[in-house]
């Protein structure tokens, strides 16, 4: 049997005919949509490698280590026997000591907590279980449009208006202080606290209200002994999602804290966060000076910890999502 | 008997007494929020109506900030908000067209863009101008320099172009959100209808889902405006200008902006007194282009998920 007759012996191949070959235009624009749909995978790694790389000369340059040492950031100066904790980079002999900072954004990022979440786990349990569907389609957005307030605008009245207040009502020493600082930023997380445990109430079948309801409990009883205890892991994952959105927040922080770099807990007190240093300072170092970098690694640290923060709330967020049926 | 008979009602009088409690209270709390929301813009609506006036947004600052108008900030908010549009509308879209469309559900790349468009959406708005200065102006600016414009600064620096851009990425995930939604509620019919009669995968994407989806689209679209139109922290150290002498006019110019306009009037003035006004003047116009926006986007997408929840 020749090679030219078992060819023709052959059955036609199917896929021509019947399976239309895409015009290159479409097989072009599909390639591109695939290409651009790892824009966002890109964009996170873009952002670890050169933040990073800025960062990098804390750790290696010998320049940098003239002024200050990665560990050193953490470790207090030594003046006259005395252990000191300071961030005064601009200054004879510089100092960076990061945890005036630290204990400055977990302090604003504490009080905002503290406001935010009773707040927007009360109003979630109302929109989900007490209020009428109508109730809901007006509040549920209405509160998501407290996101759509700039967080600069939120910053300005924090430091026109409830500084004011807060002054006159607990008598602060600082006028701008951490106090005022975390309630404006609770403005901030209330709406991503609020949507995230809302979710995560409604996902809650209603099989278990039922059952609860049945046995002869109220509607309270049911909510915080049933529905609550069963939604926890989601109110938990907005709260992991609040405090990272609050520890990044900068424009609230930077307008409305004070922005002096004490290392106490007191909320009365003055502070200063790792974003608003980074926002203040960074406008008037020298490219690539010990200052620069420093800067550079607090950002790194700060999206580092944002990120596992992240990972770890939307992981719970996406179990959540996919029992409510909203993503495949 | 009797004793039976008092016991539950005394019972039922405390329980039916905490469960009026905890709706009255989780009510207060939504009241509470949304006074927070009525107090905030009735405060900048009070303190910024009076400032309001053509000139104010027709005419430069004058007076070293105390007089004049924000005619240069309006500008080049726009100019920055528009740019970072035409960059990540079609890349969010596209994206989202990739999710739904391309990827299998099992498919492991797809679920790595998910993980990554929720965490960049996580990243702190400092961060990003971190990521500006050392990714767009001190890696591609100074490239394309290197090539171009041998011995000059032309965009190793701080200009529009970077700031739209690392306000783009900011605001990818917010346009990925909206449309993947939208093409989900796209019902299977619609597209099955479209294979059967013959058309390709592509055309049933571009002429029967994308225009089911428009809507949805466009909230996306409307809500990155609204963000990126807001952010002043990403754009602190990638391109913004306190003041300048002229309009942006290239993609290297550095330009004014709003909220950058509200950021120092209320922290560097030395006379906060007499800047006030066009404190409050400038809040309530950055209010009106992001507020606004946002108002009509989520009405727009409450409204398109009850329709959908209605029709299923």
């Amino acid at each position: 049997m020749s090679a030219a007759m078992s060819a023709a012996l052959a059955p036609p191949r199917p896929s021509r005919s019947l399976k239309r070959r895409p015009a290159l235009f479409e097989r072009v624009l599909e390639g591109a949509i695939r290409v651009v749909a790892l824009l966002s995978i890109a964009a996170i790694l873009l952002i670890f490698v050169f933040v990073g790389r800025e960062a990098l000369p804390v750790l290696t340059s010998a320049v940098v280590h003239r002024e200050v040492t990665f560990w050193g950031l953490f470790a207090p100066t030594h003046q006259g026997g005395e252990a000191l904790y300071m961030w005064q980079p601009v200054s004879e002999v510089p100092k960076y000591n990061v945890w005036p900072l630290v204990i400055g954004s977990l302090k604003i990022t504490l009080v905002s907590l503290v406001f935010a979440v009773p707040l927007s786990v009360g109003a979630a349990v109302f929109v989900s279980e007490y209020a009428s569907s109508r109730v809901r389609e007006i509040a549920k957005p209405a509160i998501e449009l407290l996101a759509g307030i700039p967080s600069v605008v939120v910053g300005f009245f924090a430091l026109i208006v409830m500084a004011t207040w807060v002054q006159t009502a607990f008598g602060t020493e600082h006028r701008l202080n951490a106090l005022v600082a975390g309630l404006g930023l609770s403005f901030a997380i209330c709406p991503i606290v609020f949507s995230v445990s809302e979710d995560a109430l409604r996902a809650v079948p209603r099989s278990y209200r039922e059952a609860a309801l049945a046995l002869g409990s109220t509607r309270a009883q049911a909510v915080m002994r049933v529905v609550l205890p069963a939604a926890a892991p989601g109110i938990a994952a907005s709260i992991v999602l609040g405090f990272g959105r609050a520890i990044g927040e900068t424009m609230i922080v930077v307008i409305a804290s004070g922005n002096a770099a004490l290392l106490d807990t007191s909320l009365g007190h003055s502070a200063r966060t790792i974003t608003a240093t980074i926002a203040q300072e960074l406008g008037e170092v020298v490219m690539g000076s010990a200052h620069y970098d420093v800067l550079f690694a607090l950002g790194a640290l700060l999206f580092i910890a944002t990120f596992i923060v992240n990972l770890a709330g939307e992981r719970i967020v996406h179990r959540i999502r996919r029992k409510l049926g909203t993503v495949a | 008997m009797t004793a039976a008979a008092t016991v539950p009602r005394r019972l039922v009088g405390s329980i039916r007494h905490g469960d009026r409690a905890l709706a009255t209270l989780s009510a207060a709390s939504v009241v509470i929020i949304l006074a927070m929301l009525v107090i905030v813009l009735g405060d900048v609506v009070r303190g910024g109506a009076g400032t309001l006036s053509w000139e104010f947004i027709s005419a430069s600052p004058t007076n070293g900030m105390t007089a004049g108008g924000v005619f240069p900030a309006i500008f080049g908010t726009v100019a920055m908000t528009l740019l970072m549009t035409v960059a990540a509308v079609p890349a969010g879209v596209a994206t989202a067209i990739y999710l739904t469309e391309f990827a299998s559900p099992q498919s492991r790349v797809a679920r790595l863009i998910r993980v990554s468009v929720a965490n960049l959406a996580g990243v702190p708005s400092i961060v990003f101008g971190l990521f500006g200065l050392g990714f767009f102006i001190a890696t591609v600016g100074k490239a394309i320099d290197t090539v171009a414009f041998p011995g000059q600064s032309v965009y190793a620096k701080p200009c529009l172009i970077w700031s739209s851009l690392t306000l783009a990425i900011l605001t990818l995930p917010v346009v990925v959100v909206a449309t993947e939604e939208a093409i989900l509620s796209v019902p299977r019919e619609l597209r099955e209808a479209s294979l059967a009669l013959g058309a390709t995968q592509m055309q049933t994407i571009l002429r029967v889902v994308l225009p089911e989806a428009l809507g949805g689209i466009m909230t996306g679209t409307i809500l990155a405006v609204s963000r990126g139109a807001g952010e002043v922290a990403p754009i602190l150290f990638t391109g913004v200008a306190y003041s300048l002498p002229y309009l942006p006019t290239h993609l290297n110019d550095q330009f004014m902006n709003l909220g950058y306009h509200v950021y120092v009037l209320a922290t560097q003035s030395p006379d906060v007194d007499r800047t006030k006004p066009q404190l409050y003047g400038t809040a309530l116009v950055l209010l009106f282009l992001t507020f606004l926006l946002n108002l009509v986007a989520i009405t727009i997408r409450s409204r398109t998920r009850r329709g959908s929840r209605a029709a299923r």
